[in-house]
């Protein structure tokens, strides 16, 4: 009773020391802040009796903070967004046929149709595993545009060859060219090629664009319908040369031939191959 | 039996070792094997330099020993050691292995074309000379002929395929 008077005489006292809230007068507000509204917070109305022990109690307390009336929610404005943002969760499609009602909704995410016996285990995280596509190509500081290279495997093995670009995958776009040693517009593999220091001039040689590794790459027709007769036949193993091949060797070789002939006897090197005899050892030869 | 010594002032050629390829001037003996050594010239300290890895030139320089690294510099200026050096045919024969160990893919097949023509204007030389001695029979002119004649080949031949090496070699 004297304890409940206490607070009662309190009350009015602190409420109008409380009541120093937002909308109040400018003379009680910070000075010179007109447009900031200070907010200044109330004392602790929870006096202490001893360290850590409060008088009243957690129900008191929201009495007498007034939380009943302050209940605050947080912006909804997203998540109403979201919420009307659900994917839709079924189709009504058309059905023919007769007395058939003429359309079914349809589930658009349907429940797997099987679940394994085992779970498959989860991976663990593997780091810095990259698939071909991203891999870092590389070149040999040796192999710049115009370089001649000497092929080592292949059907043009020991042939000198002109190096012209680097293709995305990474191999190397190369020509004979083909009037002078039968080497077509190819793809050759930095790693088994020699890279000479003879280097030919190519500047202002333009390679058409539509050179690509898609370009070169082997086609395989996938059809065979599952008759197994059939399989052998249909799968090119011949290569055809096409008009398209024709024209852009004569399109590259007629460019890359004028600087040829222009370096004596550059012609002839590069129609000769390239071999081993007695006395000569490839780690003593200067390339 | 032998002709080049180690004295004071021999030059000597330093086949091994830091120095390796280096003229140098014999200052002084050490010992039995090692002797004071100097290169002003060639970029060699004053030394001491074991005998196993000198090869003795034919040069000699006068100078009195332990003469100081000046003199010796005078005594090789004053005999201009260094053309001497590079005019031998010791040193030609360097220069000419270091050049073939540098020649790269494309110089092998240019000294392979111009040693292919010389050969072949040889042979064909030699063929002319062998069929002009077998009509004529065996007669006297027959050995004074080849022997003149290969005199005259070599001058032809030199030009050309000799001018091509040589062309190659100093294009590098």
């Amino acid at each position: 009773m004297a304890g409940e008077k206490a607070p009662a005489e309190k009350k009015p006292a602190k409420k109008k020391a409380g009541e120093k809230k937002v909308e109040q007068k400018p003379s009680q507000k910070a000075a010179g802040d007109k447009k900031k509204r200070v907010k200044k917070y109330h004392a602790s109305r929870n006096p202490v009796l001893a360290r850590g022990i409060g008088r009243y109690s957690r129900s008191a307390m929201y009495a007498r903070k007034a939380l009943y009336k302050r209940k605050y929610t947080a912006p909804e404005t997203k998540i109403e967004k979201k919420k009307k943002e659900t994917p839709r969760a079924t189709i009504t499609k058309p059905v023919g046929g007769d007395k058939n009602g003429g359309s079914r909704v349809v589930k658009i995410r349907k429940m797997p149709r099987y679940y394994p016996t085992e779970d498959v285990p989860r991976k663990l995280l593997s780091h810095g595993k990259k698939p071909f596509c991203e891999h870092r190509r590389r070149l040999r500081a040796s192999i710049t545009p115009g370089t001649v290279l000497i092929l080592l495997t292949g059907r043009h093995r020991g042939k000198r060859v002109v190096f012209l670009k680097q293709l995305d995958t990474g191999l190397l776009l190369v020509t004979g060219p083909l009037v002078v040693n039968r080497v077509p517009l190819r793809r050759a593999h930095q790693k088994f090629v020699i890279a000479t220091s003879t280097k030919i001039d190519l500047t202002g040689v333009k390679i058409p664009k539509h050179l690509t590794d898609s370009y070169f790459k082997k086609k395989r027709l996938r059809k065979p319908k599952h008759q197994e007769g059939e399989i052998f036949d249909t799968e090119k193993e011949k290569y055809e040369l096409t008009e398209q091949r024709k024209a852009d060797q004569k399109a590259v070789d007629s460019q890359i031939l004028a600087r040829i002939k222009k370096v004596p006897q550059l012609r002839g090197y590069l129609r000769s191959t390239f071999c081993l005899s007695n006395g000569v050892y490839p780690h003593k030869l200067v390339f | 039996v032998f002709k080049r010594f180690v004295e004071i002032g021999r030059v000597a050629f330093i086949s091994f070792g830091p120095h390796a390829g280096k003229l140098v001037a014999i200052v002084d003996v050490i010992d039995q094997n090692r002797a004071l050594v100097d290169g002003p010239c060639s970029g060699v300290r004053r030394q001491a330099m074991p005998f196993k890895c000198m090869q003795l030139t034919d040069f000699v320089l006068k100078f009195p020993h332990s003469a100081r690294q000046k003199c010796v510099r005078l005594a090789w200026e004053k005999e201009n050691i260094n053309e001497k050096w590079s005019a031998t045919r010791w040193a030609k024969k360097i220069e000419a292995r270091e050049k073939k160990a540098k020649m790269t893919d494309f110089d092998r097949y240019k000294v392979m074309k111009a040693k292919k023509m010389r050969n072949r204007i040889i042979k064909h030389e030699m063929k002319k000379l062998q069929r002009m001695a077998s009509k004529k029979g065996k007669k006297p002119e027959k050995a004074v002929k080849p022997g003149k004649a290969k005199k005259a080949e070599k001058a032809p031949k030199a030009k050309k395929p000799e001018k091509a090496l040589k062309a190659q070699k100093a294009q590098k």
